[in-house]
């Protein structure tokens, strides 16, 4: 599914990293808890969280994961949008909850890693 | 090669500036890129411990032609047993680093599986030194 889709389905606003958003994107993982996400062996992915702080950026910096989905409007800082913007991430949010957000997302074909 | 640099307890800005470091160097040295996530990965969980359980602390990392070499060296409260800490699900995390998307009790067992040697040496009230080792290639290729 490209990025762009994904934007469309959940209606979100793109934060950074626009000039991506026709990239393809198989698997998705959504989750608060950044020790999980740590865990995972699958880079080709979109993470869907509500957490959103520096961790957020930190954890999808070094497991690879170039695109997060913000739900429920979360508010990227300076500092988190200048840390994504270095390492070429994708960032959007969404107004919608975790929930409702993955639910779309699922129901159009966007795959679960588990 | 040889880097370093120093962490602050408490301080959960800085945590992953030396894995993000430390990437970009194993990046520029063309190492393969699963062994890089496993490596930086292994040190994020370290540097995240460090921060949200010690008061400060230092981060030592040598590269050479085969192997990284990683030392977090902490001064702090330290892990009363090591064996108990080890496994999945124990935390002595505070809320304040569980708000971060931490402390569920899987760093320890997830820097475990992602370096090739994880030895760590604790001293109650002194601290904690946790050394890391992942080699470039597959052993036995």
């Amino acid at each position: 599914m490209k990025i762009r889709q994904i934007q469309e389905l959940t209606d979100a606003t793109i934060i950074c990293g626009e000039e991506s958003v026709e990239h393809d994107v198989q698997y998705a993982f959504s989750s608060d808890l950044m020790s999980d996400v740590l865990t995972l062996d699958c880079n080709e992915m979109i993470l869907i969280t509500g957490l959103c702080n520096m961790q957020t950026i930190r954890t999808a910096e070094v497991a690879d994961v170039s695109c997060i989905l913000f739900v429920r409007g979360k508010k990227v800082t300076p500092e988190m949008l200048r840390l994504a913007t270095e390492n070429n991430m994708i960032l959007m949010k969404t107004e919608y909850s975790m929930y409702h957000a993955v639910g779309e997302l699922y129901c159009n074909g966007l795959l679960s890693i588990y | 090669m040889q880097f370093k640099f120093e962490l602050e307890g408490g301080n959960f800005s800085k945590a992953g500036y030396a894995s993000s470091q430390i990437k970009k160097v194993l990046k520029q040295l063309s190492i393969d890129s699963h062994i890089i996530k496993r490596v930086v990965v292994a040190l994020y969980e370290a540097e995240v411990n460090v921060v949200a359980h010690a008061w400060r602390g230092i981060v030592q990392a040598e590269i050479d032609a085969d192997k990284i070499s990683l030392i977090l060296q902490d001064e702090g409260p330290g892990i009363p047993d090591i064996d108990q800490a080890m496994q999945e699900g124990f935390s002595t995390a505070s809320p304040a680093v569980r708000e971060m998307g931490f402390g569920a009790g899987m760093g320890l067992p997830n820097m475990k599986k992602n370096v090739d040697e994880l030895k760590i040496e604790s001293k109650v009230d002194e601290g904690t030194t946790v050394r890391m080792t992942t080699y470039f290639s597959v052993k036995g290729e």
